[in-house]
This record gives structure tokens, C-alpha cells and sequence, in this order.
């Protein structure tokens, strides 16, 4: 092997630098797992959904005779009063965005191996999670009660409620599917899977802390999509 | 995590990389039905398609029928024939094509060529195949289902696809294929992300990327493709199933259907072009770019020498990937876009030419002064070549907007993309199953057979595709079930469509020949040994063959060079495997 080993070619600069360490030996990024590599590739092909749903969105609205309605007064709530303008919207955000800050903090406690603090905090993201998701319900209601319709509504363009209803609808999926699985991960957790790399029921492979990490970067991801809807759809 | 050293040449010791964990079946259920083995993945994948595509081969005779004997065949109605069109082309392109050069072919060669012992999920690679199964049998439910399929045309454009004017249209068919290909993308994802991370992350010691085989370079660049398009065409989908269920008007404009006002308005059946073709293009690449890494393998083993330009050829692929996502709207020309855009998409599209043309000068070159030796798979790797210039030349016409629009929805059209993109890595599918089938099964495929099918598919094909330009140059549009007594259509059209007809009866019966030697072969073919072709790259050098579970028994491969050492002046044999450590030779390192 010595040998072989003599003959190693040096890395060169620049840019054929960088083609080098991609294309290098065994592993293109040396320090991912392959879990994490998948989730990431699978968030990169999702970004384009989303991103397919929100362009269709914008075509609509722009091509549209109808006038588009006014979002701040159809997603105003009367509160004191007044009517407050996508004061509901402020709150889910709110609520979303910090439930992001709580998942960063328990993946760093699974890696501290602190499973209490790690299952206290994933469960209080699931717990945000749902009422985002319940509040969402609420917004449906609410419209669907004011004769928003899929295929009309009172105050302007159609697509107006087929695109509402159906990129929040894609985007509440995402975060059932991901408060449904922060469960499952801080179950795992709770019962000290991740300590004796205990194996998957269904995949039989073996459980690891960083399944924290990787179930964090899918509920990051619906985070920051969620910020894209926000201001293409209710702030446009 | 395990240590991995930078550098590809300080190769070390076998070592298990620390995720490699496989699931060992305990029961024949576990084994062979729901295995999570890529290797029979791979087959359930390739005989499903297969018989699928199998379908799609006797719609095109039973189109054929009506265009070369209008009216002699009472079942072929008009509708009846935009049906077979329809199902035809989608089966062809997404559950036969898509689904056997990555499921099949992406399956049973990653992990051997990258000397992994499986894909990197086995569990979701499984799922994988189930929910194409089940996104097949929804397709097929459509035929049995009231109304029949959809008779949209396989680019199922609205407003027409959902109308009641279209068979299919209000009833079950344009819903059922709808669903059927949601339910394509989910299967496809869940083994897409398993064939890139397994060729980013899970590949053997010394096996760098530089190193890997052109097949593993087009598959893994195909699937990243995929991973990127089909979300296009799966927002598509959505939004028309919509538009049909729930009565919204996401690609509806305000129409007026036999004298009837009807509810949908404001919609744009532009943007579901644009959709659709995001995802179409980039198909036309996702077929082609494992036909390209394919093919330049069979040439290279078969020609005894290697593939002249490696580093070319993985950029060219990357390039021609990566380009493919910037010319979509050249299906578009006629759609009324602003002709600055058809300037653009003319340009994009014409570049494309160059990387492609680079590839077959490259082929061309590493036939020059080979050892070519005329087997089966070079056979139809040299048919492919050949096939693919033609189909490129005409693509030449199709690219440009001056050119395109006269010819646009003609049978030139027809015969370009059947050139290009059917016949053509069709018959690298061909020239593979004859490659592999001796690793597969452990079996030679009989040869007078494969001889005949060849010849019979090589020449048929041209036989029923060649005439086709002429018919379309001469203005006969596609789609028509029946030209009838138009008066610029000059007789020799009726004469030509005549004969393409019996061409295409000829070669389909020439696939049962195929198909028949597959299972014959299987129990009476010529013992093949492990390494029948004297290949280099790491699939023939398997402790056994069939590859068990695993693949490579207690320690995997080590790689110490490139995949295309033929013929290297001073080594014992006319080849040098991948993970054969000596002699030195200057080439060791191949590219590094």
C-alpha cells in the first residue's frame, strides 16, 4: 500500500480544489451521516414543491382579470373593538418561528445525552406545532364561514381561495406530519432508544441521537417555508 | 463517523463504514416479495415495468392499425385511439423508461458499481417499488374504470383534459392517471434520495468519484434530475385535480362547452405548459443521461479500451443536466409566447448540441482502433450511437422557432422523439439486459435469438421511423386517428402509413422473441461464470455470482484505479479490475 500511498497527487487550488474534495474518496461531505445527507437532498427536491406552488400562486394572481382581494382586511380579526389586520397570521408566525428556537435547543441537549431536557423541549415544539396547526384550522373556519370557497369567493379572484386553501393546506401537512414524528423521536428518546441503539421497528436499523438533528432540519425547513408563504401571501 | 482519508490513493485496509448496517431476511416473504435487497428491488422494478411497457407496445400496434388501415378495425374509434395515444406515451416515457433505468437499472447497479453492499435505505428503497406498483396498478385500473382512460394526449394539456369532450375527461380516467402519477413521484422520491446519497455518501474505499463508472455517473445525475423536476409535474398534478374535483380554476380559463357557460374562469392553461415542460424537459435527460453513462461502458469493455475523455464525459453529462433546466419552454413555440422568449430557448437548446455532440465524438474515438468485438451489447450500443444522431439532427429542425412552428404537432415531430428518446435508449435497455443478464442470472442470453432480435428491432425501427419524417414533412398531422381524403396529403402517404404499420407489427413480435429467450435462457442459457465479458468495473468481480445479499461477502473492495483499464501495455490480461491492487503501470491512478 506504501506504495500507492507515495504517488498521491497534491490538492490542487481554486476551484479544481473544491472539484477535488467533492469527488474525493468514499464520502463527497466527509462528516454527514447518510441520514442527514438524505433529509437534506429530500429538503432540496421539496423546496422546489414549494417553490412550484408559490410561483403557480403568483401566476395566478398576476394574470387574473379579478381583482385579487385585500389580504389585510380578509385576514383581519375584530378584537377590541377593531378590526386588526393579520393579527392571527402575527401570532401563528410568532408561534412557529419560536417553536424553531425550542428544536434547536433539544437538539443540543440530545447531544449533551440530557434525554429530560431533550423530550421537554421536543414536546413543547410538538405542542407549538399543533397550535399553529389549530389556529390554522381556526383561519379555515373563519373564511370558509365568511364563503371562501375553492372555486369562489365574495370579494375577488377565484384562485384567490384555491390558492390559499391550498398551499396553507400543503404547508399544515408538513407540520402535522412533522408534530406527529417530533412525537415519535422524543418517545424514542424518553425510553432511552438513542442510549442502547435500539432498532428501528421498521427499518431495523439503529437508533442514534442524531435522528434529533435530522428530525430538526425537516421542522427548521417547514419553518422557513412557512416565512415564504407569509410574505407572499399574506404580505403581497 | 469513520476516518476517511482525502486523498483516493492513500487507499487503506477494507473497512465496514459505520452505517452500514443490512436487514438479513428470515422468511421467503423477507426474501424475495418484500425484500430490501436493491438487487431484487431491481428486478420487481424492471419486470414490472416491463410488463407495463408491455401494454403500451400493444397500444402502439392498435394505433397502428388505424393509421395504416383507417377504418377496417370498428373497436378504434376516434376516442378509443386518443386513449391508446395517450396511455401509450405515458407509459412509455414515466413507468417504463423513468422506472427501469433508475429503478431497475439505478437499483441492481449503484451499489455494485460503487462496491457498496445495498442502497443506503433499504426499508424506504423497498417502499419504493410498492408504491410504484401501486401508482402502476391505478394506471391499469383506468381501463377497466367507467369511461375508459383519459384521452388527454400523454402532455395531458387542460382545458381540454378535464372536459367532458375528452374520453375520459368528466369521468374517471384523467382522475385516476392524475393520482397514479402523485403516486409515481412519491414512490420515485423515496428511491431517488437513496440512489444520490448512496452514490454521494456509501461508496468503497478508493472509490472516488473521478473513478466511478460513466453508468453510475448517469444514473446519479438523471436522479438528481428527478429529484428536482418531477416536483413540477407533481404541483401539476395537484392543481389540475383540483381544477377536476373540487371545481377550482388554477389552468381554466372562462369557457363555453357545447353552448353551456361553465363555472371555471381567470385560470391559465399556459402555466400548466410551463409546469408540465419544467418537469418534461429535464424527463427527455433523466432517459437519455443513463442511456449515455450506459452505453459508453458497453462500448468501452466491448471495444477493449478506454473511453476516450473520461473527465469529458462526466462534465458533459453534469453540463448537459444542468442545461436541460433552462430550455423547457422549446415545446412552447406555438403557445404564443413573446418571441424573445423563443429566442432564449432557441439559444439554450441549440447549446445543449455541444456537450451531446462531445459525447458521441467520444464514443466514435474510443471505437477508433479498439478491439471491437461485435457482442450483442456492443451491437446495440453501436445502434444507438447511430440512432441517436439521427434523432439529435432532427432535434436541430425542433429547436428553432422558424423551423419548429410549420413542423410543429406534425408526425415529424412523432418520429423525432421516437428516434431520440424511444428507440434510441430503448435500445440501450436492450444492449444492458444482454451486458448484465450474465451477472443477474448467472446465464448467458442465447445468442441466435438475441441476434435475430436485434436485427429484426434495429432495421424495424428505422423501417417504421425513417418513412415517418417524409409523412410528416409533407404537413400530416399527429394525433389524428384518420387523414381521410384531405387533398394535400399525396397518396404515397397512404402507402407509407400502410407499411409503417406492418414494420411495427414485425418488430413487436420480434420483443416476444426477446422476452422469450429472457425466461429460456434462464434455465438452458450457456454457463457465464463471473466475469463473462473480461469487465473491469466492480459488479464482475463479485466473490459469486448471482451477488448474494450483501454483495461482497466479509470485506468489501478496495478500488485502486479507474474503471476503463483495457489494454494497458505491460499487464498480464487485456484488463485490470477496479480493485486489482498491481502492476504498476503509470495508469494506476487513473484519473485521480
Amino acid at each position: 500500500m506504501a506504495d500507492i500511498a507515495q504517488t498521491a497527487p497534491d490538492r490542487p487550488d481554486g476551484l479544481k480544489g473544491i472539484a477535488a474534495d467533492w469527488a474525493s474518496d468514499q464520502r463527497a461531505f466527509k462528516s454527514v451521516s447518510w441520514g442527514k445527507a438524505m433529509m437534506w437532498i429530500f429538503l432540496l427536491s421539496d423546496t422546489f414543491v414549494f417553490g412550484c406552488f408559490l410561483l403557480s400562486y403568483m401566476t395566478a394572481r398576476m394574470s387574473t382579470t379579478v381583482s385579487w382581494p385585500n389580504s389585510s382586511e380578509v385576514f383581519a380579526l375584530h378584537m377590541f373593538g377593531a378590526d386588526i389586520p393579520l393579527i392571527l397570521i402575527a401570532i401563528m408566525t410568532f408561534v412557529l418561528i419560536s417553536s424553531s428556537g425550542t428544536m434547536a435547543m433539544a437538539v443540543n441537549f440530545a447531544y449533551r445525552r440530557n434525554r429530560r431536557m431533550t423530550v421537554i423541549l421536543m414536546l413543547f415544539t410538538a405542542l407549538m406545532g399543533a397550535t399553529f396547526v389549530g389556529m390554522q384550522a381556526f383561519e379555515w373556519t373563519k373564511l370558509i364561514q365568511e364563503g371562501v370557497r375553492p372555486w369562489g369567493n365574495p370579494w375577488g379572484a377565484a384562485q384567490f381561495g384555491s390558492s390559499f386553501f391550498m398551499i396553507t393546506g400543503f404547508h399544515g401537512t408538513h407540520v402535522t406530519i412533522g408534530v406527529i414524528f417530533l412525537l415519535i423521536v422524543a418517545r424514542k428518546v424518553w425510553r432511552g432508544d438513542y442510549d442502547r441503539g435500539q432498532r428501528g421497528f421498521f427499518t431495523s436499523r439503529r437508533g442514534d441521537y442524531e435522528h434529533v438533528e435530522i428530525m430538526g432540519l425537516y421542522w427548521h425547513f417547514v419553518d422557513l417555508v412557512w416565512v415564504f408563504i407569509f410574505a407572499f401571501f399574506y404580505l403581497w | 463517523m469513520v476516518e476517511v482519508t482525502p486523498h483516493a490513493n492513500n487507499a487503506v485496509p477494507a473497512a465496514e463504514v459505520a452505517d452500514v448496517e443490512l436487514y438479513h431476511p428470515k422468511s421467503w416473504w423477507t426474501t424475495y416479495v418484500f425484500s430490501q435487497d436493491a438487487k431484487v428491488i431491481a428486478i420487481q422494478y424492471s419486470g414490472t415495468a416491463i410488463a407495463i411497457g408491455m401494454v403500451a407496445l400493444v397500444l402502439s400496434w392498435l394505433m397502428r392499425l388505424q393509421l395504416g388501415f383507417p377504418g377496417t378495425f370498428d373497436f378504434i374509434t376516434p376516442e378509443a385511439y386518443y386513449q391508446f395515444i395517450t396511455m401509450h406515451g405515458m407509459i412509455m416515457v414515466i413507468y417504463l423508461l423513468t422506472a427501469l433505468f433508475l429503478g431497475g437499472f439505478g437499483n441492481y447497479l449503484i451499489p455494485l458499481m460503487v462496491g457498496a453492499r445495498d442502497m443506503v435505505f433499504p426499508y424506504a428503497n423497498m417502499l419504493s417499488y410498492w408504491i410504484y406498483l401501486l401508482a402502476v396498478l391505478v394506471l391499469i385500473a383506468s381501463f377497466f374504470a367507467p369511461g375508459g382512460p383519459t384521452g388527454a394526449g400523454w402532455t395531458l394539456y387542460p382545458p381540454q383534459a378535464i372536459l367532458s369532450g375528452t374520453p375520459g375527461g368528466q369521468a374517471w380516467g384523467i382522475v385516476l392517471m392524475l393520482v397514479s402519477l402523485i403516486l409515481f413521484i412519491i414512490g420515485f422520491t423515496m428511491g431517488g434520495l437513496n440512489y444520490v446519497v448512496t452514490v454521494l455518501q456509501g461508496r468503497a474505499r478508493g472509490m472516488t468519484l473521478m473513478r466511478m463508472p460513466l453508468t453510475v455517473w448517469g444514473i446519479f445525475t438523471a436522479t438528481v434530475m428527478a429529484l428536482l423536476a418531477f416536483p413540477a409535474l407533481f404541483v401539476a398534478c395537484v392543481m389540475m385535480l383540483f381544477d377536476r374535483l373540487l371545481g377550482t380554476s388554477f389552468f381554466m380559463p372562462a369557457l363555453v362547452e357545447l353552448g353551456q357557460q361553465l363555472e371555471y374562469g381567470g385560470g391559465s392553461p399556459i402555466l400548466f405548459q410551463h409546469l408540465f415542460w419544467f418537469f418534461g424537459h429535464p424527463e427527455v435527460y433523466i432517459v437519455a443521461l443513463p442511456a449515455f453513462g450506459i452505453v459508453s461502458d458497453l462500448i468501452s469493455t466491448h471495444a477493449r479500451k478506454n473511453i476516450f475523455g473520461y473527465r469529458m464525459m462526466v462534465w458533459a453529462i453534469v453540463i448537459i443536466g444542468a442545461l436541460s433546466f433552462v430550455v423547457w419552454a422549446h415545446h412552447m413555440y406555438v403557445s404564443g409566447m413573446h418571441p424573445w422568449f423563443g429566442f432564449f430557448f432557441a439559444t439554450t437548446t441549440l447549446i445543449i448540441a455541444v456537450p451531446t455532440a462531445l459525447k458521441v465524438y467520444n464514443w466514435v474515438l474510443t471505437l477508433w482502433r479498439g478491439d471491437i468485438h461485435l457482442t450483442l451489447p456492443m451491437l446495440f450500443a453501436l445502434a444507438f450511437i447511430v440512432t441517436f444522431v439521427n434523432g439529435g439532427l432532427t432535434g436541430l429542425f425542433l429547436g428553432n422557432v422558424v423551423v419548429d412552428v410549420p413542423l410543429s404537432d406534425t408526425m415529424f415531430v412523432v418520429a423525432h422523439f421516437h428516434m431520440v428518446m424511444g428507440v434510441a435508449p430503448i435500445l440501450v435497455i436492450f444492449g444492458a439486459i444482454y451486458h448484465w443478464y450474465p451477472k443477474i442470472t448467472g446465464r448467458m442470453l442465447n445468442e441466435a435469438m438475441g441476434q435475430f432480435h436485434f436485427w429484426v428491432t434495429f432495421l424495424g425501427a428505422y423501417a417504421i421511423f425513417f418513412p415517418m419524417h417524409y409523412v410528416g414533412l409533407v404537413g400530416v398531422p399527429r394525433r389524428y386517428p384518420d387523414i381521410g381524403g384531405t387533398s394535400f396529403i399525396p397518396d404515397s402517404v397512404h402507402t407509407l402509413n400502410a407499411f409503417i404499420t406492418v414494420a411495427a407489427l414485425v418488430v413487436g413480435f420480434a420483443q416476444l422473441v426477446f422476452l422469450f429467450n429472457l425466461f429460456w435462457s434462464l434455465k438452458f442459457g450457456r454457463d457465464a461464470g463471473g466475469n463473462p465479458w473480461r469487465a473491469t468495473s466492480l459488479e464482475w468481480q463479485t466473490p459469486t455470482t448471482p451477488p448474494p445479499h450483501g454483495n461482497w461477502g466479509d470485506t468489501l473492495p478496495v478500488v485502486y484505479r479507474w474503471a476503463y483499464d483495457y489494454s494497458v501495455p505491460g499487464a498480464p490480461e487485456d484488463f485490470i479490475a477496479q480493485n486489482d491492487p498491481g502492476p504498476q503501470t503509470g495508469h494506476v491512478a487513473g484519473p485521480a
